[in-house]
């Protein structure tokens, strides 16, 4: 047993965990408002990552910069997308709807791709150091970057549905629709707003991905990685959707471990998620965290 | 049955309820007419005034249309498909109808719908912030005690609110609705399922709030006395439409209203042969 090798890759499994937490969450927000299952937010990645590497590139200005106004780009995009494409789509079938947010993640995948290549590009170097040395252990500044904005995010989200007015507004919304327009609030706001921040949220992770693995349309393939993340806490589950996002990220890593030391399949990684969510599923079909609908007659 | 609605298919001279009191109307609703998916048509020409600082009562049997002429003043028809399609409702002087509920609740008409829909999973404390949700002055802290003092059973559950008894429920949607500070609060029967002593505390508190706090209130209610009882004028309501209002006192001491709402009747009853509708035929048209 290589232990050096297990720690490291256990290490590496919360921090990706994280970053799949924080996109299943933004995932979570846009269904729990308003009942869209959003294939495209892997391209919410790829579109934020995107945009952020044409800022640093094109105009030379500091990481933060180009960091703050791809998150209002982000934000705006998320509204305009909800307002155009999917508001429209309001009331009719679950399947029409989930067919147009298919359609949108091939039509974004296909503009980044002739917009900026094929070819994964590096961002440029947002640390002067590239690792610090954390409990005696050597890790990568984007790495803890990463862990700490996911952390950030997180407690965000948590403060954010439990104190905040427009939080609140929007459990309400999730809850009954009628209801939140009894109380006073506009439902299309709430829409809009959902995937405002899903949006937002989701560019925050391609852009901290994007700057570890560089950036290329590999990054849409965290949205299909975030489906076991999320089913497996329960598809209207904050909470469960960031122990979900950790569970993935850890299962990965470790079945690659055992792959590499004693398997040697080779595709484990890939794979194991899957195979987990499958067990879960039939264990308890509702997700870990799911609420469980009550038929009523 | 069948000669009721015999009765209600002739049209009717609407009553145009000039609601008596000297009071200048807060909510007066004109001839309206409210279609469900652009086919079933459920009030057909209703008209009532509710003047301000009052509670008035709506009664009728079920399926009289009375939640629908709530939800048509609150705008909430729109989320049942529902529309507005004659007549005018104006409130405060402003014509309403068509708004959307969200900005009918800024301009103060607060429903506490049928059934309390509180959110059950949320806490008590966060249901009644929800209620402040329209407002942005910095006294919500000030009303959620106030709304204690109504209640003060509600401040000693800390659980989610989907926990809470009917009662406490009940309590909670009428202390949510006074978050948001309305001029009129539609209560849609806010003694469904509730024990006749709870009935009574509900209603003993309805007539506080309109007391201490000059909200005026329009009640739906099945249960006709407690709603006559607390309310000073009253409509009642037969298929979409309103076939006789009066004076609350002039309404419970109506031999025809206490025939078919209040229960006991006139004793000049001895069987159910009397109990013919042409009563109500020679009096309501």
């Amino acid at each position: 047993m290589n232990w050096n090798l297990l720690f490291q890759l256990v290490v590496n499994g919360i921090i990706v965990g994280a970053l799949y937490g924080v996109v299943a969450m933004s995932f979570v927000l846009i269904y729990k408002a308003s009942q869209v299952v959003n294939f495209a937010q892997g391209e919410f990645l790829l579109i934020g990552a995107w945009a952020c590497w044409w800022l640093l590139t094109t105009y030379q200005i500091p990481f933060i910069w180009g960091f703050l106004i791809t998150l209002a780009f982000m934000m705006a995009f998320g509204v305009i997308l909800q307002i155009v494409v999917l508001r429209p789509m309001i009331g009719e079938p679950v399947i029409s709807v989930i067919m147009v947010t298919i359609g949108l993640s091939i039509f974004f995948q296909a503009m980044m791709k002739w917009m900026f290549g094929v070819f994964a590009k590096p961002f440029p170097p947002i640390f002067e150091t590239q690792t610090v040395s954390v409990l005696g252990l050597q890790v990568q500044s984007v790495y803890l970057m990463s862990l700490i904005i996911s952390v950030i995010i997180m407690a965000g989200f948590g403060w954010f549905f439990k104190f905040s007015k427009m939080g609140l507004a929007m459990r309400a919304t999730a809850f009954d629709q009628q209801v939140a327009q009894s109380l006073g609030i506009s439902v299309r706001t709430v829409f809009a707003l959902s995937w405002a921040i899903s949006a937002m949220v989701s560019a925050v992770a391609g852009v901290v991905v994007g700057t570890v693995n560089g950036v290329s349309s590999a990054l849409s393939f965290f949205g299909i990685k975030v489906f076991p993340a999320v089913i497996l806490g329960g598809l209207d589950s904050i909470v469960g959707a960031v122990v979900g996002g950790l569970i993935v990220g850890l299962l990965e890593n470790v079945a690659h471990f055992f792959d590499s030391q004693f398997l040697n399949w080779g595709n484990m990684y890939e794979i194991a998620p899957f195979y987990v969510l499958i067990i879960i599923l039939m264990l308890k079909p509702y997700g870990l965290f799911g609420t469980k609908d009550i038929e009523r007659v | 049955m069948e000669a009721m609605t015999a009765v209600i298919d002739t049209p009717s001279p609407n009553a145009a309820s000039p609601a008596t009191a000297a009071k200048p109307a807060l909510l007066s609703v004109n001839n309206i007419e409210v279609v469900y998916n652009d086919v079933i048509l459920v009030l057909r020409g209703l008209s009532l005034t509710v003047p301000k600082g009052e509670i008035v009562a709506l009664l009728g049997a079920n399926g009289a249309g009375k939640s629908t002429t709530l939800k048509a003043i609150s705008g909430l028809l729109k989320t049942e498909d529902g529309a507005v399609t004659r007549g005018d409702i104006s409130f405060d002087g402003e014509r309403i109808n068509g708004i959307d509920p969200d900005k009918i609740v800024r301009r103060g008409i607060f429903q506490v719908m049928e059934g309390r829909r509180i959110i059950s999973d949320m806490t008590c404390l966060e249901n009644l912030r929800l209620g402040a949700f329209t407002r942005r002055d910095n006294q919500v802290r000030q009303d959620i005690e106030m709304v204690y003092e109504y209640f003060p059973r509600l401040k000693e559950r800390t659980g989610l609110a989907g926990y809470l008894s009917g009662g406490e429920q009940q309590m909670l949607a009428i202390g949510r609705a006074l978050m948001a500070r309305p001029k009129l609060i539609l209560m849609d029967e806010p003694s469904m399922g509730l024990s006749p002593l709870l009935v009574k505390e509900v209603f003993s508190i309805i007539r506080q709030i309109n007391r201490d706090l000059g909200v005026t209130i329009l009640l739906v209610e099945q249960n006709a006395r407690m709603a006559l009882q607390a309310a000073s004028y009253g409509y009642i309501m037969e298929s979409g439409k309103v076939v006789l209002d009066g004076t609350a006192e002039e309404l419970a001491n109506n031999e025809d209203v206490k025939e078919f709402y209040l229960g006991g009747g006139g004793e000049e009853r001895r069987s159910f042969k009397n109990l013919k509708s042409y009563k109500r035929r020679k009096r309501w048209l």
